[in-house]
């Protein structure tokens, strides 16, 4: 994990990003861009969201900084905490856990020997349970940084975290090949 | 069951492009010009007679919603929002409309704002839908570069402009005051209604929200006809909509369907039926986590609409169907409900702060038959002290699911306490 140095400041990349974002908001209204500037930085970061990036942007913005402090706690995909390379972010919630989160989330912390909100030594993984991440039909889901990973069972899950391990691309989507959200063998609609 | 004729999301499951030049050719952007000649009044008296409905979960009529606007005074600008942070426990339809059908929101939106006088548009999305923003908004760039958005949008003489504004996880910024309040840069914390976003919305102007499926059904009903819209579904509940199945089914999936639909025909036709046979069927939540369960006796014969739901004490809510069978613990099912609202109340009303957790740890109590019967009524008074006593409906939200926990399986509760 790459420490953080105690002022931040965008890259140029970011900062032509930035110019664009604020294009979509009438003037004054600035504020507007809060989230999307901080999803920004987070993601220059690393994946989380230093002390010194929520001043950048409140300054940028011209915002008090306990408003930045407040919407950084407020919401759960900001990290307050450096999180391993791989964010495995397992759907809790109960259309998933009637289809075995809770056996995916024990499966992981077994093999990794990590509890939720806790990265491996190697800085490789975090564990999250989270709240429904909206992919109810295809249960249970997990969303590893990007991407979700849907249909899995514990061996489904647990050959992501192998690959993952072994340095391989993983393929978003449906373990068992489902196209998107239809029936797993053939259509119904007319 | 929906006709192949009357399927409005033709590529929900992505199967063909989802771009433009797939887009027009299942019918997109087509004779969008001549729909905006015909004007605003036009548009929106289509669709008041066609019934529809907004497919959020609340159900208003979105027609109704719309002529709410002020008139313009020419200087005060005019907001549509879009609602894409899905986050509904059960529901899934808006990430397949935005990911596989972007164009059909585009072009609704376009509608849309033209009929409430509106020259820019915000489509907030939930920030974990990623690459659904991705699609949404390369639809969008292709959109511009095809003159369909911007100066003179599709050639009508009105200009649009349309933003993707993504969100950061939170379950609150689907109610649409907090969503406003979010989309200026604050925590998502509900208003006080009235004033309704029809008249102070964002930034202090006149605002229409609306949930991304009821935008994306608008050029469909708008082309085919308010009659066409109408003649679907129920006198109630009119013309199609997307349920999603999840849960113990064979093949949990997302399907369009004709509002009213048997909830057993649903299960059976498009979900291959309940796991270990409708026998096996436990309870049934019928339209996404806030509504309250109803057990197999009623799932046998209840229809898919909010009149025949709510003669049963539950609701249609969003359409998304979690089927539970008999395998299920359902006061942890339940439980783990209550641990979501507890998560995502925004904290500044009271009854619901403190509420959720109170009775997630009663439920959770009560799952491992610790505690007594007088324990039972008092968690179903203190649903009742949250009910309606709160700014938003996340307070009623968190209640009705208890509410209906108790209603049909009390002896389950007492069963645990040992003294049934």
């Amino acid at each position: 994990m790459k420490k953080m140095p105690e002022v931040f400041t965008f890259s140029k990349e970011n900062e032509g990003r930035i110019q664009e974002i604020l294009k979509r908001y009438p003037e004054g209204r600035q504020a507007s861009a809060i989230l999307p500037l901080f999803e920004l930085a987070q993601r220059q970061c690393g994946g989380w969201l230093p002390k010194g990036a929520i001043e950048k942007v409140t300054e940028m913005l011209e915002v008090p900084l306990i408003r930045g402090y407040e919407i950084a706690t407020f919401y759960s995909m900001f990290n307050l905490a450096p999180v391993g390379k791989y964010h495995l972010q397992v759907c809790g919630t109960t259309p998933c856990m009637l289809r075995g989160s809770e056996d995916l989330i024990h499966a992981c912390k077994k093999r990794l020997k990590i509890e939720c909100g806790e990265t491996t030594k190697d800085g490789l993984f975090t564990l999250s349970e989270v709240e429904c991440i909206g992919a109810c039909v295809n249960a249970p889901v997990v969303q590893i940084n990007d991407g979700y990973y849907e249909d899995l069972d514990q061996k489904s899950f647990l050959r992501l975290l192998e690959d993952l391990e072994a340095g391989l691309d993983i393929k978003p989507g449906s373990a068992l090949g489902r196209q998107g959200s239809a029936p797993l063998e053939k259509e119904t609609s007319c | 069951m929906l006709k192949a004729h009357d399927r409005i999301f033709t590529n929900l499951y992505g199967t063909q492009d989802w771009r433009l030049k797939g887009a027009k050719k299942r019918g997109d952007w087509d004779k969008t010009t001549n729909m905006i000649a015909k004007g605003q009044q036009w548009i929106i008296d289509e669709v008041i007679a066609s019934c529809l409905k907004g497919r959020g979960g609340a159900g208003f009529p979105t027609g109704r919603k719309w002529s709410f606007m002020p008139k313009d005074d020419g200087m005060t600008p005019r907001y549509l929002v879009i609602n894409a942070d899905e986050s509904e426990p059960g529901t899934c339809k808006d990430r397949d409309i935005l990911r596989h059908e972007p164009h059909k929101l585009i072009e609704g939106a376009l509608l849309a704002g033209f009929a409430i006088g509106s020259h820019t548009g915000y489509i907030y999305i939930r920030g974990e839908f990623h690459r659904e923003a991705e699609h949404l908004e390369t639809a969008i760039v292709e959109a511009y570069e095809a003159g369909l958005l911007g100066k003179n949008a599709a050639r009508s003489g009105w200009d649009f402009d349309l933003y993707v504004h993504r969100g950061a996880g939170a379950y609150i910024c689907g109610e649409e005051t907090a969503l406003l309040e979010s989309l200026e840069g604050r925590k998502g914390m509900p208003r006080l209604k009235p004033p309704f976003p029809a008249l102070v919305g964002l930034y202090g102007c006149p605002t229409i929200v609306n949930n991304v499926e009821t935008i994306a059904v608008v050029p469909t009903l708008l082309r085919r006809g308010a009659a066409w819209f109408a003649g679907i579904g129920t006198p109630d509940n009119t013309g199609p909509r997307i349920f999603c199945l999840s849960g113990h089914v064979n093949t949990p999936c997302n399907v369009e369907e004709a509002t009213g639909i048997p909830l057993k025909e649903l299960i059976e036709v498009h979900g291959g039926g309940v796991r270990g046979g409708w026998e096996n069927l436990l309870a049934v939540i019928p339209g996404g986590s806030s509504v309250p369960l109803i057990p197999k006796e009623i799932c046998g014969t209840v229809q898919m609409d909010s009149t025949s739901l709510c003669n049963v004490k539950s609701n249609l809510g969003t359409a998304a169907v979690i089927v539970m069978d008999k395998s299920t613990d359902i006061v942890r099912a339940i439980a783990r409900l209550s641990k979501f609202y507890m998560h995502e109340s925004c904290g500044q009303c009271t009854p619901c702060r403190e509420g959720t957790g109170w009775i997630w740890r009663m439920l959770i109590r009560l799952a491992d038959g610790i505690g007594t019967v007088e324990d039972i009524d008092r968690l179903e008074e203190v649903t009742y002290e949250m009910e309606g006593h709160t700014i938003c409906g996340l307070g009623d939200a968190a209640a009705w699911p208890v509410q209906g926990l108790i209603r049909h399986f009390r002896p389950e509760l007492e069963r645990r306490l040992g003294v049934a």
